[in-house]
């Protein structure tokens, strides 16, 4: 039976609700979209067709609202709804409703939903198809004895995880058993949190193994087959970073049975549409099912990029009732290609989410290149979603160009306002590691070890551009200022010697900065001439500036007069400029403890009065899903609590002050 | 349109000897500036020390980067209290200039207190005065950064002390001008310069260092016996919140500077202020970096000022005005960035012809309100029969009376010689003009020393004849060496300008800048419209 599809309404936002839009609009549908108050100007909500107000910003008062979601749909007339990834993507109940109300859900049956979204039902349904899964409990008994139990006859180290969880929410890894205890609770508070469900699965984790996962599609007639696989080895806290297409050690032998077991497990839930059948591929060449994501990935656009396939309209035309249309034997994989994702996060704050305006975002247009992005300059990082705000995609002939056409990509791209992971990305697709193809889960714990990927201090060329654009910066401000100054006049002394000065960074270093007769500047720290800058050109947001005969590219943004966001081909800095700064402004290092982000304080710790060691939590914020613990910076006396647990904090607001001890 | 077709070949050796003489002079006069900046960094580790930020640096941190700075009197002081060309320390212990804080044209003044403490200097005076006054007539408000020993006790000078307190009268004026003062208090200002904060609007006092009394301890301890310190006599922290004598207390010497610019801006003095409207305009054809090559340095080999006003005037456009009559003092109308003037310069010495196409070309700009310039290159009004009896002193004398009535801005350069009255009617030091400066090159003076030196030789020649004495031709050679010697020492640039003669020198390339931000300068002020009061603000 088939039903045709006119208007389709994508219940998500950002990169996904525009990607996804974007195909329907190509296949000449009526789009629809939904959107919260934060959203009410995103890209998403002016690309589609006709925009429908879900709620407040909170997604469980909007994009989580499956009634408000249906209303939406009633309301605009649309005739299927598209769920995206995330939100109500893996929700059975809404897939359900969906149908109910007469619409087409494209995405699987609330079946196969329910099924692959617990795993621990998941986990059995695998075994019984015969698909290899990897040892562990996933029983309904929940007792603390019983998961303890379990946790020594499966032994460590051991993955705790939230049944209902994905995407590295409600995750532990247990090292030994003295730590579970702590990873159970943490665990399951999560879980409950994120997800409704606290029920918790455990299993033999699997010490450096690559995340293999392979793409299936299949139809509402029984046809299925896959489309190869994708390798998302690259993971940060479970989270996925960089993902490629094909796996760089993938045999064709070894393909055809990870794409049979995937078929397989896809069959076993009579899966319908496109799905992804994750697993875990050890050294050997053993592969254990992991978990089976019901909806379009995130990195999808590295299989359409060797696949030559759209999977959205492929998505749609099986949601419409349609056969597959192509046969396993009409699938050929050609090139290359890598995604990496864009956070917006703070690398020098342990990648806790930044948020904010977005100064700038600029990606280059380029041969192989794809952006999928959610944002835009001029629009905002909201708190309230997932920070991940665009994917880069290179592909190539071969893994190598890919790779060198994605180092390229970044090297010109920048995300300036909130911080971001571009760095990291850089860094990491650089790794001679990575770049032989040789990454598994465990590349960047091994790569980057405790105390994670470091920011290189700024280097000497850095600080001179650095200078350089805040010399131009304080320029251009003063001219607009004035009453009419010629152009021509700029950069001049009559003395012939007038320099400017300029501190950067903590150690007050300072650099003068004296225009040349030549059109130069010569940048000196004090004594001797050290380098000769030439802006070549200077715009509002790009500039080429050569320092010593070397060129460089810069996208910068000045969010005050003292502060720059620079991003050059190596590296995103902040800068701060100081010369007008008293010495005494810089005199830090109080107790004052504040909210690293918007978020939800779920417990605070600590009483008034307490003596608190360095390194004591002191209170859990929960953002973006996830909980952050706050860690007292020294040791010291509670001196106040200005906030309240279980209360919404806004980014730096006061929790609580620490008189320091001496 | 009449674009002026150069006859100079830039490739011709004339143009590389030029080229190299003033590079020459120019380097010679870079070395005399830098002389001042190196004696001040020699207290660099004691600025250090006790936290402040040098003199120099002050500057950079008060001063819009990238935006122009017009320095002044940088040579002041040199050649006058020590005679030695050698050892003379020039700049006068002043930095002073007319920049921009927070977009808005300011007059500048740095005590360079890396140089003996920032005790005044007789130099330094002059151009203090010079540049009160220049901000009265221009209407700029003054930022004066502060540290200042005062007179100096060991070359005491009666006349330095009495002059000097038109310093305090000049800040007084300014005040009821309504033209604000600030000063940033960096460090010790005792005595008459406890008057430099005392006297101004708005004073910015850094903690620890700025220090203002009539007399500091060692001074109190003589007069009274009294034992106190210098903190509680002056201190900054004192003064914020006791005396009352300072507004504002800065931590430290940046956040001072960093408060005198919030200041300046929030005056939002650029919002009384109409300059008027710039035209559309292209560069010179030619460019100024050639003028270096241009002009011999010799002011006796002639040469044709147009070449002069080619590379500095928009598109090497200009019009000559009675370019036939009195051809060697040539007068045309241009524009500088975009804004018309009347330019003056000189073939030649003036005759009368020539004198009187420029009295009647001064008054024709003073119809239209055109700005006049000055290019001087003469060695003054012609002499002999023909001339006197064609009334020489009745036509130079209205050229004079032409320049000084005239009410539109006037700005000079000695590009070459400036001799005896030619000097007054091309708009030289005594006739005020809103702007001079010199060429490295210029030679002024009453006339050149060769003239003056032949002319003491014919009247003891005449003399000789007369009484029939026979004339000692070895006396009189050692005369005319002493008479040129005595003229050459004090006719170049270096030495006029030392005695604040002019408000400067500067590197003949960058002419047009000058001109232009001169020109800015002085219409701005001319548009702006003040408030003023009857007696200057008191600090009650």
């Amino acid at each position: 039976m088939t039903r045709e599809i006119s208007t389709l309404l994508v219940a998500n936002r950002g990169e996904i609700a525009l990607r996804v839009m974007r195909t329907a609009k190509a296949l000449g549908l009526r789009t629809v979209a939904v959107f919260s108050e934060a959203d009410q100007d995103a890209p998403h909500v002016r690309f589609a067709d006709q925009a429908v107000a879900l709620g407040p910003s909170p997604a469980g008062e909007s994009y989580l609202r499956a009634d408000r979601v249906l209303e939406a749909a009633q309301e605009s007339g649309a005739d299927a709804i598209h769920p995206g990834y995330g939100f109500l993507s893996e929700n059975a109940a809404f897939a359900q409703a969906v149908e109910a109300a007469g619409l087409i859900f494209v995405g699987p049956s609330a079946h196969a939903i329910d099924v692959m979204g617990d795993k621990a039902r998941a986990k059995r349904a695998m075994l019984e198809a015969g698909v290899p899964c990897i040892p562990g409990y996933q029983g309904e008994d929940q007792s603390e004895e019983t998961l303890r139990a379990q946790a020594q006859s499966i032994g460590f180290p051991l993955m705790v995880k939230a049944a209902a969880g994905g995407g590295g929410r409600g995750m532990r890894l247990v090292h030994e058993a003295a730590g579970l205890s702590d990873a159970l609770g943490l665990a399951h508070s999560e879980a409950e949190n994120a997800f409704g469900s606290g029920t918790l699965i455990l299993e033999r984790a699997i010490i450096q193994p690559r995340h293999v996962e392979v793409q299936v599609f299949a139809d509402a007639q029984g046809n299925a087959i896959h489309l190869g696989e994708r390798d998302c080895s690259v993971q940060r806290r479970h989270q996925k970073v960089i993902e490629e297409a094909p796996c760089p050690i993938m045999t064709e032998a070894l393909r055809a049975e990870m794409g049979a077991a995937a078929v397989e497990a896809a069959r076993a839930v009579d899966y319908r549409g496109v799905g992804t059948v994750e697993f875990l591929l050890d050294a050997s060449g053993a592969f254990y099912f992991l978990e089976m994501n019901t909806r379009l990935q995130v990195e999808h656009p590295v299989t359409e990029a060797i696949t030559g396939l759209d999977l959205v309209a492929l998505q749609l035309r099986v949601a419409a009732g349609l056969p597959l249309g192509l046969s396993q034997s009409d699938v050929s994989l050609s090139g290359h290609s890598i995604e990496v994702r864009l956070y917006a996060e703070d690398p020098d704050n342990d990648f806790l989410p930044s948020t904010g305006p977005v100064a700038l975002f600029h990606t280059p247009k380029a041969a192989g290149i794809r952006v999928d992005a959610g944002i835009e300059t001029g629009g905002e990082v909201s708190p309230f979603y997932d920070p991940m705000v665009a994917k880069i995609i290179a592909t190539g002939a071969d893994r190598e160009q890919a790779r060198r056409r994605l180092v390229r990509a970044l090297q010109s791209s920048a995300l300036l306002g909130p911080r971001s992971n571009r760095d990291f990305l850089l860094d990491a697709l650089q790794r001679p590691v990575f770049a032989a193809g040789e990454a598994t889960t465990a590349f960047i714990a091994e790569t980057y070890g405790e105390a994670g990927f470091q920011a290189q201090s700024p280097s000497f060329e850095a600080q001179a551009l650095a200078a350089s654009l805040f010399y131009c910066n304080r320029r251009g401000q003063a001219q607009a200022a004035a009453l009419d100054l010629s152009d021509e006049l700029l950069d001049w002394s009559s003395d012939g010697r007038l320099p400017s000065v300029f501190v950067l960074g903590e150690e007050g270093a300072r650099v003068h900065l004296s225009p040349q007769r030549d059109g130069t500047l010569a940048l000196t720290d004090g004594a001797e001439a050290c380098a000769v800058i030439d802006v070549l050109s200077y715009g509002a947001f790009e500039a080429r500036l050569s320092v010593n005969g070397t060129v460089h590219d810069c996208l910068f943004h000045h969010s005050d007069p003292a502060t720059l966001h620079l991003s050059t081909a190596q590296q995103t800095y902040v800068f701060t400029e100081r010369s007008l700064t008293s010495a005494a402004d810089d005199v830090g290092g109080s107790g004052r403890i504040t909210a690293p982000m918007h978020g939800r304080l779920v417990s605070i710790d600590v009483g008034v009065g307490d003596q608190v060691a360095q390194g004591q939590r002191l209170a859990v914020l929960e953002a973006m899903k996830m909980q952050h613990e706050i860690l007292a910076p020294a040791s010291g006396t509670v001196e106040t609590i200005a906030a309240q647990a279980d209360s919404q904090i806004a980014a730096d607001d006061l929790i609580l002050d620490i008189t320091p001890a001496d | 349109m009449a674009h002026f077709k150069s006859r100079i070949a830039v490739n011709d050796p004339a143009f590389a000897q030029n080229r190299a003489d003033m590079l020459a002079l120019i380097e010679q006069l870079r070395a005399l500036e830098e002389r001042a900046v190196t004696a001040s960094n020699r207290r660099l580790a004691t600025f250090e020390k006790r936290g402040q930020l040098p003199p120099h640096e002050r500057l950079e941190r008060l001063l819009d980067p990238g935006m122009p700075f017009l320095r002044l009197h940088t040579l002041a002081n040199y050649c006058m209290e020590d005679p030695d060309p050698e050892t003379s320390l020039p700049g006068g212990s002043v930095i002073l200039g007319i920049g921009f804080v927070a977009g808005v044209r300011c007059m500048i003044w740095g005590d360079d207190s890396g140089i003996r403490a920032g005790a005044g200097t007789a130099g330094g005076l002059r151009a203090s005065l010079n540049i009160q006054e220049m901000a009265l007539k221009l209407r700029l408000p003054v930022v004066h950064m502060v540290e200042s020993a005062g007179a100096n006790l060991m070359d005491y000078d009666v006349e330095w002390w009495a002059n000097a307190g038109r310093m305090y009268n000049n800040f007084a004026r300014l005040s009821a001008a309504g033209i604000p003062v600030i000063s940033v208090l960096h460090g010790p200002s005792t005595a008459g310069g406890a008057y430099m904060p005392g006297m101004s609007d708005y004073v910015i006092g850094v903690k620890h260092n700025g220090m203002a009394a009539l007399g500091g301890a060692a001074l109190v301890k003589a007069a009274t016996g009294e034992v106190s310190d210098d903190r509680e006599l002056g201190g900054t922290e004192m003064h914020a919140s006791v005396s009352g004598v300072i507004e504002y207390l800065a931590e430290d010497d940046a956040h001072g500077l960093s408060m005198a610019r919030d200041l300046v801006r929030r005056l939002d003095w650029n919002a009384r202020a109409n300059p008027p409207r710039r035209r559309a305009f292209e560069l010179p054809r030619y460019d100024s970096d050639e003028l270096a090559g241009v002009v011999p340095i010799d002011y006796t080999v002639p040469y044709d000022v147009r070449e002069v006003v080619a590379r500095v005037v928009d598109g090497s456009d200009f019009e000559d005005f009675k370019p036939r009559y009195g051809a060697s003092t040539v007068c045309l109308h241009a524009d500088i960035m975009g804004r018309a003037v009347g330019i003056i310069g000189n073939n030649g010495p003036i005759d009368t012809q020539g004198a009187n196409k420029a009295g009647q070309f001064f008054q024709l700009c003073d119809q239209a309100n055109l700005p006049i310039i000055f290019l001087n290159n003469t060695t003054g009004f012609m002499v002999g029969k023909e001339y006197e009896q064609a009334g020489m002193v009745k036509h130079g004398s209205k050229m004079i009376q032409a320049v000084s009535n005239v009410r539109v801005p006037k700005i000079t350069l000695y590009i070459g010689a400036s001799f005896g009255a030619g000097n007054y009617a091309m708009g030289g030091y005594a006739y005020r003009p809103d702007m001079l400066f010199s060429w490295p090159n210029a030679t002024t003076g009453v006339m050149a020393g060769q003239s003056a030196a032949r002319t003491m030789s014919t009247v003891a020649e005449v003399r000789a004849e007369r009484t029939g004495q026979p004339l000692d031709e070895a006396v009189l050679a050692e005369q005319e060496e002493r008479i040129r010697a005595l003229f050459t020492r004090q006719e170049s640039a270096f030495f006029t300008s030392g005695r604040c003669l002019d408000h400067g020198v500067i590197d003949p390339r960058d002419t047009r800048k000058v001109l232009g931000f001169a020109l800015d300068t002085v219409l701005e002020g001319r548009s702006r419209t003040l408030q003023p009061n009857s007696f200057g603000v008191a600090r009650l």
